[in-house]
């Protein structure tokens, strides 16, 4: 197990560094930032060069790199355009990002499961058909529309709820848009519970515990779920990391000032500090999620073990 | 057992999440004290030093928070002297300025003659790397502190003496009559000595003259101003402060003003504009505004630039149907564009309607047949470039196109050309890799006509993104800058436009009024020339 | 088990990200290593077989492949249904209602939006097989091999996948967007097989590994079968299953996906006419004009609706246990 695990932190660095160099590449890719720090005007040829001399932008791809990541392992994360240290851009959005992030894990678990549960248990009847019709249409609307159409409906017209996050992103205020990021999961988790608990009620165990004469809800919830949110929780696992960096459209929609919006804000300015920074720690917190994912199964599923 | 151990672990980590987040919130939010403002606005891309600041959303902070020599009258755009006394001259070269006493900023600090000369002297040395420095480029000695190529070879510009606390001289490195009115732009306020020894800490949270002070600054998201009460000068803050709050996407900022959550919005979006009436009434600001949109084309590229190619170009311009865009599309937030300067102007500052005469109306038949004539579109086809990741430029890129093609009779003779980012954008433009026209907005840095065609269409010069090269032009606009009589001066450069109309070298679209909106909590809201809310009169009801 | 790592990296967020996902969730749901350990012996051409014959029976499965059917005759031959000019732009009708001739109304530029729906349906369908087909021939071929070689080939895998998970949908779009000028369907096709790849090669590596341990496999190694023939005879046959029932699923959402990307700015380019395109124009004029949004979004989700369910009917066939 222990090995397991130091055989994994291993790998990460070579998938740490790879990513990073293609974001930064990426970024690099994009072009030249200092023209449009002058707006609509060509800039000042002597100012702009000593931006880019400032920036360290004069230097090759690879220097830039390299100059980079020496600071990164210095803690600096760098500088943003606007003289705005890199850190302090992160301590400020990564806390309202993983705020929204658990308000929506926490509605696709409750209602995912409850609909999968539900449907999962009358497999081929009414609901679970219309719950299988629901989670399809769900899937199917892109964020963007459903994310508009709830905020005009829900924030405007009918004013139940603000349409827009104040800055401080109180839990109360992204509960709209906790729903609309939760949506496309929400499907997920519903089909992952239905088809375990589908597959599972006709396990052996299941037929032994009501056989036993079990009363049918502690079947359900001692035995049968039980084993079958092993996959649900796993999933739930690897959403926190993805949900947090994936949350662009959302944070866009509702203004919310989180990592989706600050990523987007770099990428518009092509500041590569920002964007390689976030990015950095979003693939970090991804390749820890689907470490410990991978640790669950075990802690799970008894006959999963590691050498 | 080691199960059990792994479930600890597993709540330990999610109940960690929750109270980190939970810390996270709760911070007081919004603007609960009743005489606060709250207005919409963007992040600005560059530090919040006056010489730094170049785009509109960092120029609505220094409005509140400076004044300088002279300030833009809100309503009527004239240079009016606030701090200055005087400022004399009498070969329009060497001028005096005379401060007025009695200006402090708001740490206590007065304002001097130094307190100009010495910010004017970091806005312009090369290392400072100021995005404005070239504002200050007509200042003798502006090239040794800032030189085209290598280090600067001095640290202050030799034009600039201070004479007494209240009084400097400025020496010029050529005659210019009108550069006492280019003194209203915020690269050229005052800064308080605190701003070189505690730097960062300024930029933090930077202090000024103005008649606000910043209480808080929250990087990326909001700032919060209050009302400097011992504000020396006469257009003291109406109303306790502005919360400006950042939004990424106007469309959201909108909806907030419709809930009730949002004061002020200085930018409705085009999507909106059909209902805006419905939703604010008397509530929504529509007025002219210092900018004005084209289409430049690319005459560096011979394709564009060939003998016959002027009627093309004026073709282009006969086939687009200005006055439906502007209304459909628009909802008549822009007007359609008849000359290439701005109606706040005013016909004694140089706008002249309908100076572009006919080049610039909607003829269909005549369209075709100008562009027929100069040999048809390069290829057969063009391409309009614009940025796609700010603004609503797509609709009416692709309405502009929409009436090229109708007239053309030719679904696909003219394409909208999206690029991704404005920085992008840009970078294309500069290296000169436009293969069409493109999209270009203008607006003034200050209310005078030589600011609507020189820095554009002059050979070589900073904003001539399309490098038109016009002897002719340079010439009229040489005498003109020479005139020193006022007429003379707009009459040489309204020659010099003739030239434009002839010439098509950008196809004049529209003028651009400031659009806003507001809540039933303020009152007494208006937008200034440059479509900036004037905060300082707004009231709170 | 001595050295399998059950490997599911989820890449997952709003709207375009969750396209690249549906293929982990879907194999989560077999638990490749922790599950029923592959299709029992022999069973390779009774499975289609049997497949097929419940397949006909499967509503679901009919009506989806009638809708994606009638889809494709309708991308090829736009003409058939729509007789109209899906450029034809009339500003004084812009965002007007239905009238005769126009079912669905105006856009904002005046276009008829029956017409541009019609022919919307071409470069999303295109989009939507395209991506699928390169990101399941990429996808296979990269993750048979890791799970057939195993070892370092393996690992060398698994870790360029987790690169490509890393990166953000958006990035990667606008610097596609801003690298390739072509105005075609084929950066967009292209950007979605190179960051989808990854979830189709975990699902391969899976398929092939547990293919692999199967007792048939064993004994064609033990008798001296060759690598390649060991592929392409036993173990392609029985890893090709999943492969085909998460691609089915994948191509509806990369349709939903490339309308993410117009929204962001970094999807097809005019004169291309998709839904994406228009849905993206039309998400901030809900109020005005609903019908601008409602015939586009709904075409793409009937659309996406029909492949998933598609999709849903081959898995629920091809899976020897729901039966």
């Amino acid at each position: 197990m222990g090995r397991y695990v130091i055989r994994r932190l291993l790998q990460m660095v070579p998938v740490f560094i790879g990513s990073t160099f293609l974001i930064f590449f990426m970024v690099y890719a994009l072009g030249d930032p200092v023209a449009a720090m002058f707006g609509d005007r060509a800039p000042d040829p002597a100012t702009a060069a000593q931006i880019r001399a400032d920036l360290y932008l004069d230097q090759p791809l690879w220097k830039q790199y390299l100059h980079y990541m020496g600071q990164i392992f210095q803690g600096n994360f760098g500088t943003a355009f606007n003289g705005q240290p890199v850190t302090e851009l992160m301590a400020a959005a990564f806390p309202v990002t993983l705020r929204l992030t658990l308000v929506a894990i926490l509605i696709e678990m409750i209602a995912g499961i409850l609909l999968g549960v539900f449907s999962g248990l009358r497999r081929g009847r009414a609901v679970d058909t219309s719950v299988l019709v629901f989670t399809l249409v769900v899937v199917s609307v892109p964020t963007f529309v459903s994310g508009y159409v709830l905020q005009f409906l829900l924030g405007v017209k009918w004013g139940w709820v603000k349409p827009a996050v104040s800055i401080d992103a109180p839990l109360g205020e992204l509960l709209l848009p906790g729903v609309v990021l939760a949506l496309v999961s929400l499907a997920y988790v519903t089909r992952l519970t239905r088809t375990s608990i589908a597959e599972n009620a006709r396990a052996d165990y299941v037929r032994t515990a009501i056989a036993k004469g079990l009363p049918r809800h502690r079947v359900i919830t001692r035995h049968l779920l039980r084993n079958s949110l092993i996959p649900v929780v796993t999933f739930i696992g690897t959403d926190i990391g993805a949900l947090m960096g994936g949350a662009i459209v959302t944070e866009r929609i509702f203004n919310i000032h989180g990592v989706g919006f600050q990523l987007y804000q770099g990428i518009l300015r092509q500041n590569s500090p920002t964007v390689v920074g976030f990015v950095t720690i979003l693939v970090l917190v991804f390749l820890f999620a689907n470490l410990i994912v991978d640790l669950l199964y075990a802690v799970l599923d008894p006959r999963i073990r590691y050498a | 057992m080691r199960a059990a151990t792994h479930a600890k672990w597993a709540t330990g980590a999610l109940s960690f999440a929750l109270v980190a987040t939970a810390c996270g919130g709760g911070v007081g939010s919004g603007s609960e004290d009743p005489g606060v403002v709250s207005a919409s606005w963007g992040d600005p891309q560059n530090p919040l030093e006056p010489a730094n600041t170049n785009e509109v959303q960092g120029g609505k902070v220094l409005e509140m928070i400076f004044r300088g020599l002279k300030r833009y009258n809100p309503r009527t755009g004239a240079a009016q002297n606030v701090i200055a006394d005087r400022i004399d001259t009498k070969d329009s070269q060497h001028y005096t300025v005379t401060l007025k006493p009695g200006w402090t900023f708001s740490n206590g600090e007065k304002v001097t003659a130094k307190s100009f000369v010495d910010a004017w002297n970091y806005g312009a040395l090369l290392g400072n790397s100021q995005r404005n420095a070239s504002f200050f480029q007509y200042i003798d000695g502006y090239d040794r502190v800032h030189p085209q190529h290598g280090a600067a070879k001095a640290k202050t510009m030799s034009g600039l003496k201070v004479v007494s606390p209240t009084e400097f001289t400025v020496k010029l490195n050529q005659k210019f009559s009108s550069w006492p009115d280019t003194l209203g732009y915020s690269a050229f306020m005052p800064l308080p000595r605190t701003f070189y020894s505690h730097h960062d800490a300024w930029v933090k949270k930077p202090v000024g003259n103005g008649p606000y002070v910043v209480e808080s600054y929250t990087k990326g998201s909001a700032m919060k101003l209050r009302k400097w009460a011992k504000y020396p000068g006469s257009d003291k803050a109406r109303n306790d402060g502005i919360d400006l709050r950042v939004y990424t996407d106007n469309n959201s900022a909108y909806t907030d003003l419709q809930a009730g959550n949002l004061d002020l919005v200085d930018d409705i979006p085009a999507t909106q504009l059909k209902n805006v009436r419905q939703d604010l009434g008397d509530r929504y600001l529509n007025q002219p505004a210092g900018v004005i949109q084209t289409l430049t084309v690319p005459i560096y590229d011979k394709a564009w630039n060939k003998p016959g190619m002027d009627k093309v170009r004026r073709g282009i311009s006969m086939a687009i149907d200005r006055a439906s865009i502007t209304k459909e599309i628009f909802r008549d937030t822009r007007t359609p564009a008849t000359d290439w300067t701005s109606p706040v102007l005013k016909t004694q500052g140089g706008y002249k309607a309908g100076l572009c005469g006919t080049a610039c109306e909607f003829h269909p038949k005549e369209a075709k047949a100008l562009i027929k004539e100069g040999g048809g579109l390069p290829g057969g086809k063009m391409t309009l470039a614009y940025n796609a990741d700010t603004g609503s430029h797509k609709d009416w890129i692709d309405a502009i196109c929409n009436s090229i093609n109708n007239t053309l009779g030719n679904d696909k003779a003219c394409v909208g050309a999206p690029v991704g980012t404005f920085a992008d954008f840009r970078n294309r433009i500069s290296a000169r890799k436009m293969a069409g026209p493109f999209r270009a907005g203008w607006q003034m840095d200050y209310p005078l006509i030589q600011d609507f065609l020189q820095p554009m269409y002059y050979t070589n010069a900073s904003s001539n993104d399309g490098k038109f090269n016009n002897q002719d032009f340079d010439k009229l606009v040489n005498e003109a800058n020479a005139a020193t009589d006022t007429r003379t001066a707009i009459g040489k450069f309204q020659d010099a436009e003739k030239i434009l109309a002839e010439q098509m070298p950008a196809v004049p679209l529209w003028y651009q009024n400031g659009s806003g909106g507001y809540s039933q909590r303020i009152g007494n809201v208006s937008l200034n020339p440059f479509s900036v809310p004037v905060y300082n009169e707004i009231k709170v009801i | 088990m001595p050295d399998h790592v059950p490997d599911e990296a989820i890449t997952h967020g709003d709207g375009g990200a969750a396209a690249l996902a549906i293929g982990a969730a879907e194999s989560l749901e077999r638990t490749p290593g922790t599950g029923p350990g592959g299709a029992p012996t022999g069973r390779a051409r009774s499975l289609w077989r049997d497949a097929w014959h419940d397949l006909r029976r499967n509503p679901v499965f009919v009506v989806s492949a009638l809708i994606i059917l009638f889809l494709v005759v309708i991308a090829i031959r736009p003409q058939l249904i729509a007789d109209g000019n899906p450029y034809r732009a009339d500003l004084a009708k812009a965002q007007a209602g239905p009238e005769p001739g126009h079912p669905f109304g105006f856009d904002t530029q005046g276009r008829d939006v029956y017409t541009r729906v019609v022919y919307g349906a071409r470069a999303s369908i295109t989009v939507g097989v395209c991506a699928t087909a390169g990101v399941a021939l990429l996808g296979s071929l990269l993750g048979g091999l890791a799970g057939f070689f195993g070892g370092w080939w393996d690992t060398l895998l698994s870790r360029l996948a987790d690169i490509f998970f890393g990166i953000p949908v958006i990035l990667g779009g606008l610097v596609f967007l801003s690298v390739v000028t072509s105005s075609t369907v084929w950066p967009v096709i292209g950007f979605i097989v190179l960051l989808g790849w990854p979830q189709i090669a975990r699902i391969a590596r899976g398929a092939v590994f547990t293919a692999k341990q199967n007792d048939y496999v064993q004994a064609a190694r033990a008798l001296g079968a060759g690598n390649g023939r060991m592929l392409l005879r036993h173990i392609a046959p029985n890893a090709v299953a999943p492969v085909i029932v998460v691609a089915t699923i994948a191509l509806g959402t990369y349709i939903s996906l490339e309308a993410t990307l117009s929204y962001l700015g970094a999807g097809l380019k005019p004169p291309t006419v998709s839904w994406g395109i228009d849905i993206s124009a039309a998400s901030t004029s809900i109020r005005n004009a609903p019908h601008m949004l409602l015939w586009p979004a709904g075409a793409l989700s009937v659309t996406v609706l029909a492949f998933i369910m598609l999709g849903d009917a081959v898995r629920d066939a091809l899976d020897p246990k729901l039966r």
